[in-house]
């Protein structure tokens, strides 16, 4: 998922480099057929792994989304969107009618603002740092860029709690500010939504980065001073011929933030203490505690579907990037 | 771009802050993980006090029967999927990348990635679903399932980037030279693709082996990897061990990612 320096960003930066390449390739010219045995024998393997334990229980949670949840988990074979229904209205037990209940659109919008908000953030110190590396020396930019992406790579659990250890009440923050006499009592920092936003942020900074800097790396900087000659100042030149060119890396830098942050469940568990739900964390809990199966599986459905409208957007949009800045 | 260009120019492109804000990614970043980092060596529980340096905590740690069998767990999966998940990246990459574009090939590349597309939390739900569908009972095959699917684009990602970069050439000269199919892979082009292999296997062990939102759902009860065991610890409260063997996963996947980068730059420059 994250690189250009060859095969270590790759993550990010060839997903993107790629994916784009190849529709355009695929639209312009009709590669020739060319079904050989030996060819397909070699991806077969990769394809059936990925299609049997992945794509199939896929369309089984899809399944199950419409059907009746069992008494102790699982699914009874009956067919009901009542799955769905539930995320809007609330069917009362004796009398049977549905009555508007927002408590699960709830989770969704929350999930979405909290997002929204980690990948501002994201932008807001990912913007200025990809572009400090992108005007270093290129010997110095390799180093940058490693520092940034290797906390990528160390485990997300560790990361999370490194950041629970350093915001709780008994952690080095607040006993520090104590001890100085800054503050009487521990100021709650964990278990609220700024520590979930700060988790989030701290997550996936790296996948902000990445991107924005391989499309800055590809950016004609002498374009500035043909602004400065014509009498832009700094931040219109920014806005007006940096921002421009490089605003594919920036969708594309937002998207890798945005959706792992929507369907996150570590963050939200750890540093939410288990009372600030998000979509990820509503999902588990509908298979392990209150084991309502269909309803579980009608809510990543929905989160499935929030985030292949995103990426569908984001390739539409990369595929009209590229042909404009081929014409 | 050339290095020669004038200071005024370079200053041109300078923004005030950025080089802070930068400064303070970089802060941001680490800070957290070295505070964890020093506080496993502090000798005493206190946060605000250094009661000197010590290794006890890691002493402590590796005492504990569950955490020891955890990490043999961790371990075993790790290398068993990173393994299987490589060999199937690497045939796959040749399948992709060796001979001519045909059609449908964005489409295989599209199911190759599909696991980094689909949100870990719903591939873990899917996948929990779909075992116990077809009578799986759940346990440490379960988890190495999992993680190898998991594993394919991580392996493959690198090894197809080098293996295009890899003339075609190569492949005709040994045809040339009569060595059949076989030969031209063992002795051609697998020495040529050993540091991106490498480099594959690598980043799909530290994927499997820090993997917790699907293995948290696909282990069953007994099979406990590593992240797994952690997360039961700090459920119980923050203790220095568990600072300790954080330390100890974050220095493996750093050395290990940093490994698979160099090894991965030496194929490169070969």
């Amino acid at each position: 998922m994250d690189d250009n320096g060859g095969a270590f960003i790759v993550p990010v930066d060839v997903r993107i480099d790629r994916r784009g390449g190849k529709m355009s390739e695929q639209t312009s010219l009709r590669a020739p057929r060319l079904w050989n045995w030996h060819r397909i024998a070699l991806f077969l393997p990769a394809m059936g792994l990925i299609g049997f334990f992945l794509i199939i229980p896929i369309g089984v949670i899809a399944i199950y989304s419409f059907l009746v949840p069992g008494v102790y988990g699982g699914v009874v074979w009956e067919f009901t969107t009542n799955a769905y229904r539930q995320f809007l209205f609330e069917q009362d037990l004796f009398t049977d009618e549905w009555a508007f209940n927002g408590a699960y659109l709830n989770i969704y919008g929350r999930s979405i603002g909290q997002a929204a908000v980690a990948t501002i953030a994201c932008l807001l110190v990912g913007f200025p740092t990809a572009y400090f590396i992108a005007t270093r020396p290129p010997e110095n930019r390799t180093i940058w860029l490693f520092l940034v992406t290797i906390p990528y790579w160390v485990n997300l659990l560790i990361r999370t709690l490194a950041v629970l250890f350093l915001l709780r009440d008994q952690g080095p923050i607040n006993s520090f500010l104590m001890d100085w006499g800054v503050i009487e009592k521990p100021i709650r920092l964990a278990y609220t939504n700024f520590a979930i936003g700060f988790g989030l942020v701290y997550s996936y900074l790296p996948f902000m980065v990445l991107p924005i800097y391989a499309s800055l790396e590809r950016f004609d900087f002498s374009l500035m001073e043909a602004g400065y000659d014509l009498y832009a100042g700094r931040w219109t030149i920014l806005r007006k011929v940096v921002l421009p060119v490089v605003a594919p890396g920036v969708v594309a830098g937002s998207l890798l933030v945005f959706i792992p942050s929507l369907g996150s469940f570590i963050a939200p568990d750890i540093l939410g203490g288990g009372r600030n739900l998000m979509i990820g964390n509503l999902i588990a809990l509908q298979f392990q505690g209150s084991r309502n199966w269909p309803f579980g599986s009608a809510a990543a459905m929905i989160l499935l579907t929030l985030v292949l409208l995103a990426l569908f957007f984001f390739a539409r949009r990369q595929q009209g990037g590229l042909a404009s800045s081929h014409g | 771009m050339s290095g020669r260009e004038s200071s005024s120019q370079k200053s041109l492109r300078r923004y005030p802050g950025f080089r802070a804000v930068a400064l303070m990614c970089l802060f941001l970043l680490y800070v957290p993980i070295l505070v964890v980092a020093i506080y496993s060596f502090n000798d005493i529980r206190s946060i605000t006090t250094w009661g000197g340096f010590s290794l006890k905590w890691y002493a402590k740690a590796f005492s504990n029967p569950q955490i020891q069998s955890a990490t043999w767990n961790s371990l075993v999966i790790a290398v068993s999927a990173a393994t299987i998940a490589t060999c199937v990246a690497t045939a796959a990459a040749m399948g992709m990348t060796r001979g001519r574009r045909f059609r449908g090939q964005g489409g295989v590349f599209a199911v190759i990635s599909i696991p980094l597309m689909i949100p870990e939390i719903v591939t873990a739900v899917a996948s929990l679903a779909f075992f116990l569908a077809i009578g799986f009972t759940l346990g440490l095959h379960t988890i190495l399932i999992a993680h190898t699917v998991f594993c394919i684009p991580f392996a493959y990602l690198p090894i197809a980037a080098r293996m295009q970069g890899i003339e075609k050439a190569f492949d005709e000269a040994a045809k040339d030279l009569y060595a059949g199919r076989w030969r031209a892979f063992r002795y051609v082009l697998l020495p040529m693709m050993t540091p991106a292999i490498i480099s594959g296997y690598m980043l799909a062990f530290i994927i499997s082996l820090d993997d917790f939102i699907i293995t948290s759902l696909v282990a069953g009860p007994g099979s406990t990897t590593l992240p797994l065991a952690i997360y039961g610890l700090v459920r119980v409260g923050f203790s220095p061990e568990i600072n300790a063997i954080s330390t100890l996963l974050l220095l493996v996947s750093m050395i290990f990612v940093s490994a698979s980068y160099l090894v991965s730059r030496i194929g490169r420059s070969n």
